[in-house]
């Protein structure tokens, strides 16, 4: 038995095999996607960049509840809302630190009118943290931007809520 | 023309052609080892490795180099600056100058001198003073501790690594490379005494600080070793050096026991082949080793590296020298000298 170890420490035989796998990896399929250019799939419940959605008549859905103001862990939501001229409640400041939330998607889960969604885009860096503090007209941008998108993923989505 | 070469001059004029006829491609070379080093590794973790500067990432290299050379060089307030500036000039120098005596060709050697083998141990044995030099003037405590270890580690090795050259030269009969090259027009040396090729090759890997060896630099404990403190252009001459020296390791490895220039067989369609094609294919096949065995193998514990240099390599490299001087000996074949 000693003989044997012995035999295959000097004679390399663990470095030999481990170099063979290395080098079956090495002809391989790469996994690499060139990013900016390909792009994985991602599941209808990404949680991305937030966004406010309208109803197809073109009013907006938000009904100032304050629960995702109210449930947002990180408090990266403020908002300010009073009555309209019609009667109806509606916000007048909608504002989302996008460098405070954590992208749980809590705020999400609580609209009881589907208003605040998170999207399918994650490509939203900016130059200055400024730009990141999203305000209501930013957001209801973002909705009208992604509606088509962000239907079709609560429709994917709505069997599992 | 020919007679100006031949005046004191001239001749200095020539050698410092020739030197810069070697000093060129070898820069290139090294700034293209770093990059077939990021592909090769890239490939074997599945990934493509750098493919977006030029085509095929093909430009990498010079834009690290530009950008290395348009950053702060900065020197620790506690350094020995000039020690710190010096050392490493004097890494890279020492990796440049040894190239003098390997024969690329024929003949083809800036030195062409009878104790080659000689002036290339003593060369790579003077390696370790950048590294410790560094060590030192960085006043650091990382910097100190990898240039403790490396210095540990370049001579344990290079003992085990003296006795493989030895086995060789007692097979050629002369310290000159061109001959030792030529000695091995039958068959290459890497055949007969193929344990001491291996020796050799590992402890080149330990010489030049490579992974599994790389314990100088370690990045998960001592963070870079020896060049914690090196920025900028005195960091990329560390860089450039460390490559130099895996670009001569395997240059030497090649000389000494894969033939040179030599064809791998001795008849027509090869012979045609200018040899510095045989060669640089050889030493392409080194570095890519090099290459493979650091995407392989993790590092080792020191204490495992100490006892594989001394307990292990020594005692075969010993043994395997009496071996072959004994059969010399015996068969008759020793080399008339």
């Amino acid at each position: 038995m000693r003989l044997d170890r012995m035999a295959r420490d000097l004679l390399l035989a663990e470095i030999v095999s481990g170099m063979a796998l290395t080098l079956r990896a090495f002809f391989k399929p790469k996994a690499t996607l060139n990013y900016p250019f390909e792009k994985n799939p991602i599941s209808p419940r990404f949680k991305g960049e937030h966004a406010l959605r309208r109803y197809p008549n073109g009013e907006e859905r938000c009904i100032a509840c304050k629960l995702c103001e109210a449930v947002c862990p990180a408090q990266a939501i403020t908002i300010e809302a009073e009555p309209r001229d019609d009667g109806s409640r509606r916000t007048t400041r909608y504002d989302i630190d996008m460098t405070k939330c954590i992208y749980c998607g809590l705020c999400e889960e609580a609209c009881p009118v589907d208003a605040i969604v998170e999207g399918p885009n994650f490509e939203f860096a900016t130059e200055t943290r400024e730009e990141l503090l999203y305000n209501k007209a930013k957001l209801l941008a973002n909705g009208d931007r992604w509606e088509p998108e962000l239907a079709k993923r609560l429709e994917l989505d709505a069997p599992y809520r | 023309m020919m007679a100006f070469f031949n005046t004191d001059l001239g001749i200095v004029i020539l050698t410092l052609l020739k030197s810069l006829a070697l000093i060129v491609p070898l820069l290139i070379g090294v700034a293209y080892l770093t990059y077939a080093e990021r592909k090769v590794m890239g490939a074997i973790q599945l990934r493509k490795g750098p493919n977006v500067v030029g085509p095929f990432g093909l430009a990498q290299p010079f834009a690290d180099a530009l950008k290395m050379m348009f950053k702060e060089t900065i020197i620790p307030a506690g350094s020995d600056r000039v020690l710190f500036i010096m050392a490493p000039m004097i890494t890279f120098g020492l990796a440049v100058i040894a190239w003098a005596v390997i024969p690329v060709n024929d003949g083809w050697a800036i030195a062409n001198i009878n104790v080659g083998i000689l002036y290339l141990l003593a060369i790579s044995s003077l390696g370790v003073y950048g590294i410790i030099i560094a060590g030192w003037a960085s006043n650091s405590k990382y910097a100190f501790l990898g240039a403790l270890r490396s210095a540990a580690q370049m001579v344990s090795y290079e003992v085990s690594m003296g006795f493989v050259i030895v086995t060789v030269l007692i097979c050629v009969g002369s310290l000159n490379l061109n001959d030792i090259v030529m000695a091995q027009q039958h068959i290459w040396f890497a055949i007969p005494l193929f344990p001491m090729f291996v020796i050799f090759f590992i402890s080149g890997l330990a010489e030049t600080n490579r992974a599994p060896f790389d314990l100088a630099e370690g990045d998960t404990e001592i963070v870079a070793g020896f060049f914690v403190e090196y920025s900028a252009m005195s960091f990329a001459l560390f860089f450039l050096g460390e490559y130099a020296n895996m670009i001569l390791i395997s240059a030497t490895t090649t000389v000494l026991f894969l033939g040179g220039w030599l064809s791998p067989l001795p008849f027509a369609p090869f012979t045609w082949v200018p040899g510095v094609f045989w060669f640089l294919i050889k030493l392409f096949a080194c570095l890519f080793v090099f290459i493979w065995v650091r995407a392989t193998l993790p590092r080792y514990r020191y204490d495992q590296l100490m006892t594989l240099g001394w307990k292990v390599f020594l005692p075969i490299s010993l043994g395997y020298l009496v071996l072959v001087a004994g059969v010399l000996e015996v068969f008759g074949w020793l080399p008339n000298v």
